[in-house]
């Protein structure tokens, strides 16, 4: 946590310092993931925001960055401590539904902005929706649906599906079942933070199933993808992009190949935003962006957005402000529901290669305008 | 169904496998020296890190295995001759306090050294794949292996505890520090062997487990707490025990995970039950411990009580 603190205070505090003469700046707190299996989804959310902030020459905001460790307790702290002594005005950058779940309803209870880079549990969708909760990425179950829907028009009648057993995961399932009309030969929870699939594997070969869906991202994805390339099953693999993004794919190599997946964001998108995001993306980082990094950024440039409008302290205007979705997303359409969750199109990828390097392209769209199955319970 | 069962058994066997590995070195060093060492997880990852900077930077799997063998014993040596010896007089609050220091150091500069992102190793081409059996059964050969290794360091282990003149001052060591000492064995070399020997069957362990999944800072601990369920279960300080305690866990974490779901799609809704089921199964191995402790508190092959 500490070192994590100490990289950025020189760009926090020339934000701060540049946006002093004008207003108090606004307090962002954003706590990730940035060690352990699902370091590399941080550090990407993490490195997108802050991304969004520098190009858009943001003068006026603050960030404080915490590591949680992938740890729901340690996310609890962390925002315990930004809000009760850092005193931030807006929360977000929680990569995992489980954390988000500990800390989302505490902190909006508390009347701090959470925007999601990324976890969006159907519990915070529906009948437990906020004012002060918007949800940038998606809500969870929306590339899982967008999956069902390309695995019933692609023609497998029986799918073997699985994913991690935390909120997120069981999203992943009931979004894949509301779309997909065949039959699910059998579904599987892992554990989250998994590292070995050979039980799940043997089931898979045994299953008799015509293709797999599966959902694990960050390392969980990659030692799933190495494991089964090697087990002799060759069974296709059917995904969200969590399960294909651009850092497993590094990992996962060949085997990924013609891989299907959904996803609300590629980098082949074809917008401004989207081309500069990527550019700068790769000129300040070194290396492709991944969807965690587009949500990031996105989410900075929205913030950005409201900040124009409204004074952060005044909530109700604020919100409206968010509300509006007044930005240039790089996924180009791109507003809010009722619920504040996106209303988005919903893309198939299939994973190719480019200059010796695997990355995701756009072949069709799966889902136009989803909104999620949730909205209607939402009553703010 | 019987591939499936077959296979998940093999899956179980594997698993014992690499537990036995990391259990065998915990429980010689706790068996002989009287020693919790919290910090044998960070040797295991240690090995796995060595053994994916070496392969990674010459290309070669095998160097990169021998290499960690290498490091992950003299990484051993140096803690027991730097920090453990001091601590065989203390009590064990002392000792937890200061391996956990060593899991905290160990962890800080691995990330150091190599970053918070995982690692992948690629399984060498001559083992990659899966094998097929007769009768239509297909397995990835790294797993066969796995088990093969873990059988070879069983038999080897009991020949040399069993078999030779260390395997004796081994023994008598464990039971009488003070005697085998006033016979003239020099008892702070054969610890640093001890503990050396018991860390590079973790490195070992770490870096072909390491090869199957990831290799990533923290990797130890789950292993690290599995190890001593083992260790509990089989009865501190036998080798026997770690190897039967380990298929024990490994069989019933395998099985349970594969049968729990299943067996409540039985009785309720087959949604919920997979929930339910995988839930459960992932507290059946500290089921398993506490049901030893009752009827054996000393463990299925433990002296001590």
């Amino acid at each position: 946590m500490k070192i994590v603190k100490t990289l950025f205070p020189s760009l926090a505090l020339s934000l701060a310092l540049a946006g002093g003469a004008i207003a108090e700046p606004v307090k962002v707190g954003l706590i990730t993931t940035l060690s352990g299996g699902g370091a590399t989804l941080g550090i990407d959310t993490r490195d997108g925001f802050l991304l969004g902030l520098k190009q858009a020459g943001a003068t006026d905001v603050e960030v404080i960055v915490e590591d949680d460790q992938q740890k729901p307790d340690v996310a609890v702290q962390l925002a315990d401590k930004m809000i009760q002594s850092d005193q931030v005005d807006v929360l977000t950058g929680i990569v995992w539904s489980n954390l988000a779940m500990a800390v989302v309803p505490a902190a909006v209870g508390q009347g701090k902005f959470y925007l999601s880079t990324n976890a969006a549990p159907s519990q915070l969708a529906g009948a437990g929706c906020n004012p002060l909760y918007f949800s940038v990425s998606y809500q969870n179950d929306n590339l899982h649906e967008a999956a069902g829907a390309f695995a019933t028009d692609t023609g497998y009648n029986k799918v073997f599906i699985m994913a991690p057993n935390y909120p997120a995961g069981k999203d992943s399932l009931a979004g894949f079942k509301r779309y997909f009309k065949g039959d699910v030969v059998d579904e599987v929870y892992t554990q989250v933070g998994q590292t070995d699939y050979a039980g799940e594997i043997a089931q898979i070969r045994a299953s008799g199933a015509d293709a797999v869906f599966f959902f694990l991202p960050g390392g969980m994805g990659i030692s799933f993808m190495k494991q089964y390339a090697d087990s002799g099953v060759d069974l296709p693999l059917v995904g969200p992009a969590f399960s294909f993004d651009q850092n497993i794919l590094q990992a996962a190599g060949k085997a990924a190949l013609g891989v299907h997946n959904t996803s609300n964001w590629s980098k082949d998108i074809d917008n401004e935003a989207n081309k500069t995001f990527v550019a700068e993306y790769k000129a300040e980082y070194g290396r492709l962006p991944s969807i965690y990094a587009s949500y990031g950024y996105d989410t900075a440039h929205l913030l950005l957005s409201a900040m124009k409008t409204a004074d952060v302290k005044d909530k109700e205007a604020f919100r409206a402000a968010l509300a509006k979705a007044d930005f240039a997303s790089v996924r180009g359409k791109f507003s809010f529901g009722p619920n504040q969750h996106p209303i988005q199109d919903i893309y198939v990828r299939e994973v190719v290669e480019e200059d010796g390097i695997l990355t995701n392209r756009i072949v069709s769209t799966a889902l136009a305008d989803r909104a999620d199955a949730y909205a209607a319970e939402c009553k703010m | 169904m019987t591939l499936l069962l077959i296979e998940q058994i093999l899956n179980g066997l594997q698993y014992g496998m690499m537990l036995f590995l990391m259990a065998a070195g915990l429980t010689l060093v706790f068996g002989v020296m009287g020693l919790i060492n919290l910090a044998h997880g960070s040797l295991y990852m240690l090995g796995a890190f060595v053994c994916a900077a070496v392969a990674g930077f010459t290309g070669s799997f095998w160097l990169g295995l021998v290499a960690s063998l290498i490091a992950s014993a003299a990484a051993g040596a140096v803690i027991e001759v730097a920090v453990i010896r001091r601590l065989y007089a203390r009590d064990h609050l002392d000792q937890v306090l200061a391996t956990f220091a060593l899991i905290l150091v160990f962890s800080e500069g691995c990330r150091w050294v190599f970053g918070s992102s995982p690692l992948f190793l690629t399984v060498p081409a001559v083992l990659s794949g899966a094998v097929t059996f007769p009768g239509g059964l297909q397995y990835p050969l790294f797993r066969l292996v796995i088990i093969f290794v873990g059988l070879a360091v069983a038999g080897g282990l009991f020949w040399l505890i069993g078999g030779t003149r260390l395997g004796v001052r081994i023994r008598a060591g464990e039971a009488d520090r003070g005697m085998i000492a006033a016979l003239g064995v020099d008892i702070s070399r054969l610890y640093t062997i001890v503990f050396a020997l018991g860390a590079a069957l973790a490195g070992i362990a770490g870096a072909l487990v390491g090869t199957l999944q990831s290799v990533q800072v923290g990797m130890g601990e789950p292993v690290l707490i599995l190890a001593f369920v083992v260790i509990v279960i089989g009865g501190i300080g036998s080798i026997k025990g770690a190897l039967i305690g380990a298929l024990l866990v490994g069989m019933t974490d395998t099985m349970g995970r594969f049968l729990l779901p299943m067996g409540f799609a039985q009785i309720m809704d087959p949604a919920a039950a997979r929930g339910v089921g995988s839930a459960l199964a992932s507290i059946l191995i500290y089921l398993l411990m506490a049901v030893v402790l009752v009827v054996r508190p000393q463990g299925l092959f433990g002296a001590r009580t």
